[in-house]
């Protein structure tokens, strides 16, 4: 019926048929994929643009936009995300730079042994470590304490914002340097070399080269990680007990029943307004490593 | 390894140094906080205590049953699926890595919002439904595990060579690509299962107390004895992971003497 651009591939009802038959064994697992991932969003965007009544309306949204509790968690989520995507993936960066360009191999093994263990570490243990080692009594606040260095003192709070952002640092830059080592074991030596050979200094090497070919990788690694530090909802949660204004602790509360009868639907445009967020996250970080997969052999 | 650390430059040594400190002294603050008593001395009381703990066993055992039907679902609908794809239609690995990023893009907090609405009243009231959505949860892991194995393996030749033997595609799956895979799917296996033990977002919403649950609402009445929970579940989770890469090195070991088949 199509020819194919002139490659001489048609399609017919054989290849059709044949085609179809291939994927008829991994039709089970898309369809548990529809029902359980694909059905509940599809739920969500619905009422999301549902009045408590059963009337499309878009005031869900504006109860978002339009200021109060919900946009100031909104806007804090996504400072949180921000500054838990940019300070940690720095400072995984240099790490994972460090680590790469050590000649030890034990040190490699044990740092991407601990960053697969570290990365996926978010939660309920690891509220109660922290608060345990720098809450109010905690271990560290103690020792600070006795050299007159409080962090209390100095506006330090682990139940509020920043502090959960600091508590989150513990998950984010074991998975910057698991993300980003394969990019910078792809930064190849002979590079550096030719640089050098044409009698460039270390830092015009890293402004010309080095930096280059790196900042996509690194720029996708960091929405990686704003999306997780954006959605994170466990460690907050038994951190804080729910008092810090962010989306998922909104979420989480509505879920709980604690909501205003006007604002039936509202968790659900919470839900989704989240999902556009992620989504563009997403799509950039597939875009940013794609770019550079062009100079990396990742 | 002190050798290792010489070599690095100072201002290497001093970053090192300090991700070091920040990522040892919480496990180390917590280890402490459980074994010390009121007056910050010495005690197991916190340890001894946690067996009798009204609840706790009940959290455990069904935190247990959960992973179990986890596991069972990912080995039976999951692992097989991306053996095939990979053997016979590696033009859906593309859609197959997008699924895998669909947990991203739809996280637990979002997704149990939908899955609590959309769900039939039957299903709802079990606590295998959590079982259905971790399989959802686990898929990026299993998926890239599974994948990087099948991709270092030349799945045409090993294929070709067991068919030319007689060997029928069930029999190739089991007896020649499945042990191959023994250590992708052994860290498959334990990521999941540490996943789903860990898990408190969507079984503390679907309102099931399961261990994290359970160390979260008993926070209040005894901290001591929550984050001895805590730790205990972490060094619990730690050991499986240590014990998986220590049974899938002598493994090898024993491979490259030639004492397995």
């Amino acid at each position: 019926m199509i020819d194919a651009g002139g490659v001489g591939y048609k399609w017919n009802a054989g290849t059709l048929l044949r085609t179809f038959r291939k994927s008829v064994p991994v039709l089970p697992f898309l369809m548990y994929v529809f029902f359980v991932l694909g059905l509940p969003t599809i739920v969500i965007t619905a009422l999301a643009f549902k009045s408590g009544n059963g009337h499309y309306t878009f005031s869900n949204i504006k109860v978002i936009l339009s200021g109060g509790q919900y946009r100031a968690g909104f806007e804090n989520s996504l400072k949180l995300g921000v500054v838990t995507a940019i300070i940690p993936g720095i400072i995984g960066t240099l790490i994972a730079y460090a680590i790469a360009s050590s000649k030890s191999g034990a040190l490699k093994r044990i740092v991407a042994t601990a960053s697969g263990v570290l990365a996926n570490f978010g939660g309920v243990n690891l509220a109660f470590m922290f608060v345990a080692t720098f809450g109010a009594v905690g271990l560290a606040t103690t020792w600070l304490n006795a050299i007159g260095l409080d962090p209390w003192n100095y506006g330090f709070n682990i139940y509020k914002l920043w502090g959960v952002a600091f508590v989150y640092m513990y998950f984010q830059i074991p998975l910057m340097v698991l993300v980003v080592t394969p990019a910078l074991n792809g930064l190849r030596p002979s590079w550096r070399e030719a640089a050098e050979g044409l009698g460039a200094s270390p830092w015009q090497y890293w402004r010309r080269v080095g930096i280059p070919v790196l900042l996509p990788s690194v720029l996708g690694c960091m929405f990686l990680l704003f999306a997780g530090g954006f959605s994170a909802y466990a460690t907050t949660e038994a951190l804080t007990g729910g008092t810090v204004a962010l989306t998922p602790i909104q979420i989480g509360a509505y879920l709980n029943g604690n909501v205003i009868a006007t604002e039936q639907n509202v968790g659900y445009a919470l839900g989704f307004s989240m999902i556009i967020v992620l989504l563009i996250a997403v799509i950039g970080y597939s875009l940013l490593l794609k770019r550079s997969s062009k100079w990396l052999q990742l | 390894m002190a050798t290792a650390v010489r070599r690095l430059k100072p201002g290497r040594a001093v970053l090192l140094l300090l991700s070091l400190i920040y990522f040892v002294l919480p496990i180390y603050a917590s280890l402490q906080f459980s074994l010390e008593n009121v007056q910050g001395g010495f005690t197991w009381s916190a340890i001894r205590a946690i067996p009798s703990q009204p609840g706790l066993a009940g959290s455990v055992w069904l935190s247990t049953r959960i992973g179990i039907v986890t596991m069972i679902i990912l080995m039976l609908l999951v692992v097989p699926t991306v053996i095939y794809v990979h053997l016979r239609l590696p033009g859906m690995k593309r859609t197959m890595e997008i699924i895998t990023l669909l947990p991203i893009v739809i996280p637990p907090i979002v997704l149990i919002l939908g899955v609590l609405d959309a769900t039939p009243l039957g299903l709802k009231a079990s606590p295998y439904l959590l079982s259905l959505v971790y399989v959802v949860l686990a898929l990026p892991f299993v998926y890239r595990s599974l994948a990087a194995g099948l991709d270092a393996l030349d799945l045409r030749t090993l294929e070709e060579a067991a068919k030319s033997l007689g060997s029928g595609a069930l029999r190739t799956i089991r007896f020649v690509i499945l042990p191959n895979l023994r250590s992708s799917l052994l860290s498959a296996v334990v990521l999941s299962l540490a996943l789903v033990l860990g898990e408190f977002t969507m079984a503390s919403l679907d309102l099931w107390q399961t261990l994290p649950v359970w160390i979260v609402n008993f926070s209040g009445s005894d901290p001591h004895i929550s984050t001895a929970v805590a730790m205990l579940s972490l060094l619990g989770t730690w050991a499986l992971l240590a014990l998986v890469v220590f049974l899938d090195r002598s493994h090898s070991r024993r491979l490259r003497k030639g004492l397995v088949q």
